[in-house]
């Protein structure tokens, strides 16, 4: 299988912690959502403060740690939400 | 409308939105900047948002209150950016038939806004520190397992 290519979004405390908002990311096929967050590790010493299991969503709707990512995909993580 | 707004928040356009000739109420609820949290002093917050999915996610919490078809409507607005203590963050307007089906749609939409909607704060107090609000962290009591921005 080929390799494929997500766009990434830090969102909030995220962001200020990995220090960028957004990057692209290459990984092999087929990977999950769990995968992504693996990856993420890897390239970003800080992202040891993140929680086991962030938040994350694809294509703006939230996912599951077991959820497939296809190529072109936007996966976000999220702090835990705090509006209102 | 857009549920996410960088200018003050107005009521008379969202209740427009939603009022009808056979709706006879409508519940109002306004969450505004408040001056402390947790014991400490705030001056003032900067909202954030996952722009597309808070949007998304607003839009399935009003489906989900018109899916009960209970005749009503319901219209929200959520600031982002720097908003000072009083200012209105959030304001949910539900218009019904009658007032118990409004207050109650009012009630679930903020709720839910509340628990779902991908927007944060961040803190600004009166002793110059900033701080990301982490409603999760609030809950826990230790300091020895409270995470590393609450320090």
């Amino acid at each position: 299988m080929p390799d494929l290519t997500v766009r990434l979004r830090y969102l909030a405390r995220y962001a200020e912690l990995l220090g960028v908002e957004g990057e692209e990311l290459t990984l092999p096929a087929p990977a999950t959502i769990g995968d992504v967050v693996a990856a993420v590790r890897a390239r970003h010493p800080a992202a040891g403060q993140l929680p086991p299991k962030p938040l994350c969503a694809v294509n703006f709707r939230q996912a599951r740690w077991d959820d497939p990512v296809s190529a072109g995909d936007e996966v976000a993580l999220l702090p835990p939400v705090a509006g209102g | 409308m857009a549920i996410l707004t960088e200018q003050p928040i107005r009521l008379d356009p969202l209740i427009d939105q939603v009022r009808a000739p056979d709706r006879g109420g409508i519940a109002i609820f306004l969450g505004l900047v408040r001056d402390h949290h947790q014991g400490r002093a705030v001056l003032g917050l900067d909202y954030s948002a996952y722009g597309p999915m808070a949007e998304s996610v607003t839009r399935e919490i009003l489906d989900e209150v018109a899916a009960r078809g209970s005749g009503v409507a319901v219209a929200v607005q959520h600031r982002v950016g720097a908003l000072t203590v009083g200012d209105v963050a959030v304001a949910v307007v539900a218009a019904s038939p009658h007032r118990a089906e409004a207050f109650e749609a009012c009630r679930y939409v903020i709720e839910e806004l509340k628990r779902r909607v991908p927007v944060w704060k961040r803190e600004l107090y009166a002793d110059g520190t900033v701080e990301w609000v982490d409603p999760t962290a609030s809950r826990v009591t230790s300091p020895e397992s409270r995470g590393p921005h609450d320090v």
